[in-house]
């Protein structure tokens, strides 16, 4: 069996898209390429993005690595070690104070707990609100408030991470199978009783394991509060780039990422003791 | 009847087992307890979080929310520019605020095409099934864990020095840690990548790029897509703030108000972040769910 030229012609006008791309759909992809050349372009010049000016940058950049080579953590070690224990002091205190407040938050916000659906709706707007703030801009809200230092930093840690906090565990609370709060509730139990050996034995791990995450993402976010003013080694790196100490910033950068990696790897140890193998992957 | 249930050997057994475990669980939950207890007040004691301080902080706390929250008057809260108490007033530098908005999307947006772009390119060495060599596998793995690292603000703080105060630092610190988290994800995915398509292209003699280009890219592309764009949203939270140390963007507006104490500007600044984050978040996710169909649908 042959297909004439003729045959041909007239499947390709009925079925144009099986003969490749037609013209109209070859004319909107170049149309968009232009459109992206376009934007590319506007934002380079808007951004003064020149390749001299990166390239004179690169070669800084450079002689900044140069620089850094061999790391050293310099006469002030003593500040730098005190500024990483501090940091992870922020960390843990932030979030033991965030899960603190978010545990009794949370149960307030759990549909299955508080029925008044107003005062619910509105608990949860208010932790959407507080969310969408960044930690380093509530960093610098608390420095003008409370003044520099680490209370700031544990300040804003722990007012990001309420709101973060407080929805998950609402979500761990309403999550949580009803049966043995019935139970608790069939057998003669208060509500409160209900609450405490129905529920909590329920969530309790899950809220530890995310508790711990939080304390190890926290650990890095602390890392840079200092930036701001708000304590840690973020106040010594920023000081040290600030005097050109280049040395002393790659020893710092080092001792940041050892010692997140330390935690990571000490809090995978607890989370996996508290709860077990199987959960700690699952959440 | 319990009487009589308590005196047999094995219900009193059971009984001692019970009671054992039980005192053998408080003291285990009593230790990890004191364990908390001892790190919270060693991180209290070393970030100097003391009562008196907290005390004597919170009240200024108190007080400073209260200045930062806009003082709106209904009666004329439509009214223009110039009369106090209005929305209009709050806002009063709406316009410049709404111009240093979009310059702060336009670098996040940036910042991840050019981060997703670089991390394109190491995924495929950085994939464990399709490294040409395992010498070259370690080496991009290594390269992407090092550039992920490192937070933004740290290369930010550097790239000013470099490249001079402006955008031009912010994007490429933003890219540069773009690129190693955008790194892992990518070759993740193309770890996770059917291989008949490649194990066909190979046998039919295409090279290594090639094989990388028309095999694999087409089976992962909705599903890097979808990371770049997830990637969008976290760098515009970035951009807002990599603005603190001099890298552009609403952030070193908000930098300068908070420094100055103009207070209502600064809640007026922060709702504008807030709103449009969430819009690009919405956009974002309505998109991702449409290339994630369009990846389940082929």
């Amino acid at each position: 069996m042959t297909l004439t030229p003729s045959a041909i012609a007239a499947w390709q006008a009925r079925e144009p898209r099986a003969f490749g791309t037609t013209p109209a759909v070859r004319a909107l992809r170049w149309l968009g390429a232009a459109a992206f050349l376009a934007w590319l372009a506007w934002s380079f010049w808007l951004f003064d993005i020149t390749p001299t000016r990166l390239w004179n940058g690169f070669a800084g950049l450079m002689t900044i690595l140069r620089l850094m080579i061999p790391p050293s953590p310099g006469e002030l070690w003593m500040d730098i070690l005190k500024g990483m224990a501090e940091s992870v002091a922020m960390a843990f205190l932030g979030t033991a104070l965030a899960s603190l407040v978010a545990l009794p938050l949370g149960f307030l916000g759990a549909r299955n707990i508080l029925t008044a659906s107003l005062l619910r709706f509105s608990v949860r707007r208010i932790f959407d609100g507080m969310r969408g703030v960044d930690q380093l801009i509530w960093a610098l809200a608390y420095v003008r408030a409370v003044g520099l230092g680490p209370l700031a930093g544990v300040l804003a840690i722990f007012t990001s991470d309420l709101a973060v906090l407080a929805k998950l565990y609402a979500e761990a609370i309403e999550n949580a199978e009803k049966r043995q709060s019935e139970g608790v509730i069939a057998s003669g139990g208060h509500r409160l009783h209900a609450i405490r050996f129905g529920i909590l034995p329920q969530v309790l791990p899950v809220m530890l394991a995310q508790a711990l995450y939080f304390f190890e993402s926290n650990t890095r976010s602390a890392a840079i509060l200092g930036v701001v003013g708000a304590g840690g080694i973020g106040l010594q790196i920023a000081e040290r780039i600030k005097v050109r100490n280049w040395d002393e910033v790659a020893f710092i950068i080092i001792l940041m990422v050892l010692t997140v990696g330390a935690i990571d790897w000490l809090s995978g140890m607890v989370r996996q003791r508290l709860i077990g193998r199987r959960e700690a992957t699952r959440y | 009847m319990s009487v009589i249930t308590t005196h047999l050997p094995a219900v009193r057994r059971g009984e001692a087992a019970y009671q054992a475990l039980r005192r053998q669980r408080r003291r285990a939950s009593l230790a990890g307890l004191g364990v908390l207890a001892i790190c919270f007040v060693a991180a209290a004691w070393i970030s100097e979080f003391y009562p008196s301080s907290l005390a004597a902080g919170l009240p200024r706390i108190g007080e400073y929310f209260h200045r930062i929250l806009p003082t709106l008057h209904a009666p004329v809260l439509f009214a223009g520019v110039k009369t106090e108490g209005s929305l209009a007033f709050w806002f009063y530098r709406l316009d410049s605020w709404l111009l240093l908005l979009l310059q702060t999307a336009q670098m996040a947006a940036l910042a991840t095409l050019g981060g997703a772009a670089v991390a394109l390119l190491m995924a495929f060495p950085a994939a464990r099934n399709l490294a040409p060599s395992r010498w070259l596998h370690h080496l991009t793995r290594r390269g992407l864990e090092a550039t992920r690292t490192v937070p933004e603000i740290v290369y930010a703080l550097i790239f000013v020095w470099a490249f001079g105060v402006g955008p031009l630092a912010g994007i490429l610190a933003i890219g540069l840690h773009t690129a190693g988290a955008l790194g892992k994800l990518f070759s993740e995915v193309v770890e996770n990548a059917p291989m008949q398509a490649w194990d066909g292209m190979r046998a039919s003699g295409a090279n290594w790029a090639q094989a990388c280009r028309y095999a694999i890219l087409p089976q992962v592309a909705p599903n890097l897509l979808s990371y770049a764009l997830l990637r969008f949203e976290i760098n515009l939270r970035g951009a807002t703030v990599i603005g603190f140390v001099g890298a552009g963007g609403i952030g070193q507006e908000l930098y300068q108000v908070i420094a100055f104490n103009y207070y209502e500007e600064i809640s007026a600044i922060v709702v504008l972040v807030i709103l449009s984050v969430m819009l690009i978040d919405l956009l974002s996710e309505r998109l991702r769910h449409r290339l994630i169909h369009a990846a389940g649908a082929r």
